[in-house]
């Protein structure tokens, strides 16, 4: 190991410090007593300064050839780049839009925001990494910190079932795994992404790969492997759910891309078909099973199932045009679902989470700012101009086009036009007149910036998107 | 002298066991044991391969170790949740635990 | 010699393998579990892994068994497999589908070639692992140790006591963290 080593992992040693951090500091301020009495925000202070730490060592290293350190296992490329923007953004706007809810309903703030950080971490070595051990550590590290923030409710009985269950079904998926590295190594002799490529097509090898798939399409929440999105979503406290649903995505493509697209082109005749079918049947049954929701969280849950079918458009098809429209739409999906939720967040019917629809009515009249960072993120979601889920839907369906999938194409933007009947039905019960008496909309400056920018990045990424299309048209130029 | 294949069927058998105890088992507690019989057969599968297909590089057994470090984590925060799970909703059941809908 | 060695670990593995799947007492699964990991460990040993093999008995048997075992007696008044309320597969369902993924592994490692030479001696010892550790897989390694302080932080903030006030389950005694598993006869 070399001080060039070290400095490859910049943002992701600075983001574990800050995770140390915080969890000294909510020590310090506990003492001998059972639960956590650092009501304040220093350890939202704490995490947020680790997360501008790391986008500035981000930012100050040049964008250029790729890097490979620490003997091959990690790589610092365009698309460790991106992903590892959209990662800290999922942790920024976390991080912000969380403290009046942790005070709200008692969470401890300082695991929440160590566990946060570490999983932001486990999503970006999951990015950077070009062997199948960092792939699987970057996962787990990705994973486990989701499962205890789901539990964290300590007195919500849902919170606990929400943890057990992502917890026995995530090891399970986890399990596959493992299996699948161990097929793969078999038949290639190697545990190193970038001489998988050259590996004989044996059955092994696609036995393997399977594996693999069950694993991050677990994470990922594809058809058939989404069975715990819903009841995981809908029990967990919202701002771990907010969190969850956007990181996971993150490291689980980031994953995906490293392995179909860069690792293994070889397969990807067998694989892109296979990989299409996954998604075709993702966005069917994730769009269909939304439009029956009438609990908010269920319904993000189901269109968290949809758009990982969209965003498996992007690595079915394959190549640099699939890769860049993956990317894209990873850091859209972060803005765009953080709005969303951030939005709930500040919600609150008679001491509990409001997450029915009926909940938003008349949100224009008391929080007209909130209501209309809502109805842009629906939009958005819904992918209709001229917000950035347009633009980012665009650019996947002419990917696929591009491969000659015209299947996928026509699948994908079919169930959009259904998805847009759930997404305005939030929308407008939000901008309706009339208001649910009940609930109670908490105003934060913290929560308000976060939902700002999250704002901020919809409409930008959908108006003027030239900027971040060429940051990740560049991050693919070395796949051919 | 054992070949590889037959380690490769000991372990097939093991994974197959782990998750007939997944799918079948109630109890979180033996689920999560499930969990362990197949992590373990993996590693059978990682150590053979190391020997008898990539006696160059020590990949497999390093993986073995990390798996073994997985577990070790995985039976700490999954024992907690059980625990966790029987004090506020007084079943170690899988099955009844529905507060909301599986 | 080592073909009857694998032989009777081979089997013993399996038959503690079924104990896991069928005991109805969880303290006879975990004691099972024991048993597949003791015999998988010689296994270990004839694959030139002895490091593996005294991580397998040091970690997984001494520590992570103790921790079921620990758990069960903590949840001792109801952890039995009681009769099933009719969620989950059927046995006959689940048995079925299993042995056909068992089946297609099976037909996968049949069709399976040594495809390299015999390792060197000296395959395998601590040294190798070693420097395999804290040279090529450094990165790993720093990430395991992160893995764990996350499994650290888990563990206790699912595990600890809350304060009685507002929680809505009646308060249960808490056996003593301390000589858990020398307590639990």
């Amino acid at each position: 190991m070399t001080w060039a080593d070290l400095s490859l992992i910049a943002p992701e040693l600075a983001l574990a410090a800050a995770a140390c951090a915080a969890l000294l500091q909510d020590a310090w301020a506990t003492g001998p007593a059972l639960e956590s009495r650092s009501r304040g925000p220093a350890a939202a202070w704490i995490a947020l300064g680790g997360v501008c730490a790391a986008l500035l060592l981000l930012g100050v290293r040049p964008a250029g050839a790729a890097q490979v350190g620490f003997a091959g296992m990690y790589v610092r490329d365009g698309i460790t780049r991106v992903v590892d923007l959209a990662a800290l953004a999922a942790a920024g706007l976390g991080v912000m839009l969380s403290p009046p809810y942790l005070e709200r309903f008692r969470l401890p703030a300082g695991e929440y925001h160590a566990l946060l950080l570490l999983s932001t971490a486990g999503a970006m070595l999951m990015g950077a990494s070009r062997n199948l051990v960092l792939l699987f550590l970057g996962l787990e590290m990705l994973s486990f910190p989701l499962y205890v923030l789901a539990a964290l409710a300590r007195r919500s009985r849902r919170s606990q079932e929400a943890g057990l269950k992502y917890l026995l079904l995530g090891a399970f998926a986890t399990a596959f795994f493992v299996y699948g590295v161990a097929l793969v190594y078999g038949a290639s002799g190697t545990a190193d992404l970038s001489r998988l490529g050259r590996a004989p097509d044996v059955p092994l090898l696609h036995a393997g790969v399977a594996f693999l798939v069950i694993g991050l399409g677990f994470e990922a929440a594809l058809v058939p492997f989404h069975a715990w999105a819903p009841d995981v979503y809908e029990g967990a406290p919202m701002p771990a759910t907010a969190f969850m649903s956007v990181i996971a995505k993150v490291g689980a493509f980031a994953g995906l891309l490293r392995l179909f697209p860069q690792a293994l082109p070889q397969l990807a005749p067998a694989w892109g078909q296979m990989l299409a079918a996954i998604a075709v049947a993702t966005m069917i049954l994730g769009n269909l099973a939304a439009l029956a929701q009438s609990n908010v969280k269920r319904l993000l849950a189901y269109s968290g199932v949809a758009h990982a079918g969209y965003i498996l458009i992007g690595i079915a098809s394959g190549g640099p045009a699939g890769s860049s429209a993956v990317l894209y739409y990873l850091l859209v999906y972060v803005a765009m679902n953080l709005g969303a939720f951030g939005v709930l967040l500040l919600l609150e019917r008679r001491g509990e989470e409001a997450d029915r629809v009926e909940d938003l009515a008349g949100l224009l009249g008391r929080a007209p700012w909130a209501a209309v960072v809502l109805a842009a993120c629906m939009v958005s979601l819904a992918g209709l101009p001229p917000t950035a889920g347009f633009i980012a839907k665009l650019y996947l369906f002419r990917a696929a086009l591009q491969d000659h999938r015209v299947a996928l194409a026509l699948v994908g933007a079919l169930t959009s036009v259904v998805s847009v009947y759930y997404y305005l039905r939030v929308a407008s019960v939000a901008l309706s007149a009339g208001a649910a008496d009940a609930v109670a909309v908490r105003h934060s400056r913290f929560a308000g910036v976060g939902l700002a920018l999250a704002a901020a990045g919809v409409l930008w990424l959908g108006i003027v998107p030239g900027a971040i299309t060429a940051l990740v048209q560049q991050a693919v130029q070395a796949l051919r | 002298m054992p070949a590889l294949t037959h380690y490769l069927v000991l372990s097939a058998l093991l994974f197959c066991l782990g998750l007939f105890a997944v799918v079948t088992r109630r109890n979180g507690v033996a689920i999560l044991m499930g969990i362990e019989l197949m992590l373990n057969a993996a590693n059978v599968n990682l150590v053979a391969f190391n020997k008898f297909a990539a006696p160059g590089a020590m990949q497999g057994q390093v993986f073995a170790l990390i798996v073994i470090t997985l577990a070790a984590c995985e039976a700490a925060v999954g024992l907690a949740l059980v625990l966790a799970a029987y004090r506020s909703l007084e079943t170690v059941y899988v099955d009844e635990i529905n507060v909301m809908k599986w | 010699m080592e073909a009857v060695l694998f032989g009777i670990t081979a089997v013993l593995a399996l038959a503690g393998g079924v104990g896991v799947v069928a005991a109805r007492q969880p303290v006879h699964s975990a004691l099972a579990l024991l048993l597949v990991l003791l015999s998988l460990a010689v296994d270990y040993l004839l694959l030139a892994a002895q490091f593996i093999a005294a991580l397998q008995v040091i970690v997984y048997a001494g520590a992570i068994v103790v921790l079921f075992v620990f758990i069960i007696m903590l949840l001792h008044t109801r952890s039995g497999e009681g009769p099933r309320a009719g969620a989950g597969l059927p046995r006959a369902g689940a048995g079925v589908l299993c042995g056909l993924f068992g089946l297609a592994l099976l037909a996968l490692a049949a069709g399976v070639r040594e495809t390299a030479p015999p390792p060197a001696p000296g395959f395998g010892t601590i040294q190798d692992v070693g420097r395999a550790l804290f040279g090529r897989y450094l990165l790993p390694f720093e990430a395991a140790s992160a893995l764990l302080l996350i499994g650290m932080v888990g563990a206790v903030a699912l595990g600890k006591r809350l304060r009685p006030a507002g929680d809505p389950s009646p308060g249960r005694p808490q056996a003593p963290p301390a000589g858990g598993p020398a307590r639990a006869r």
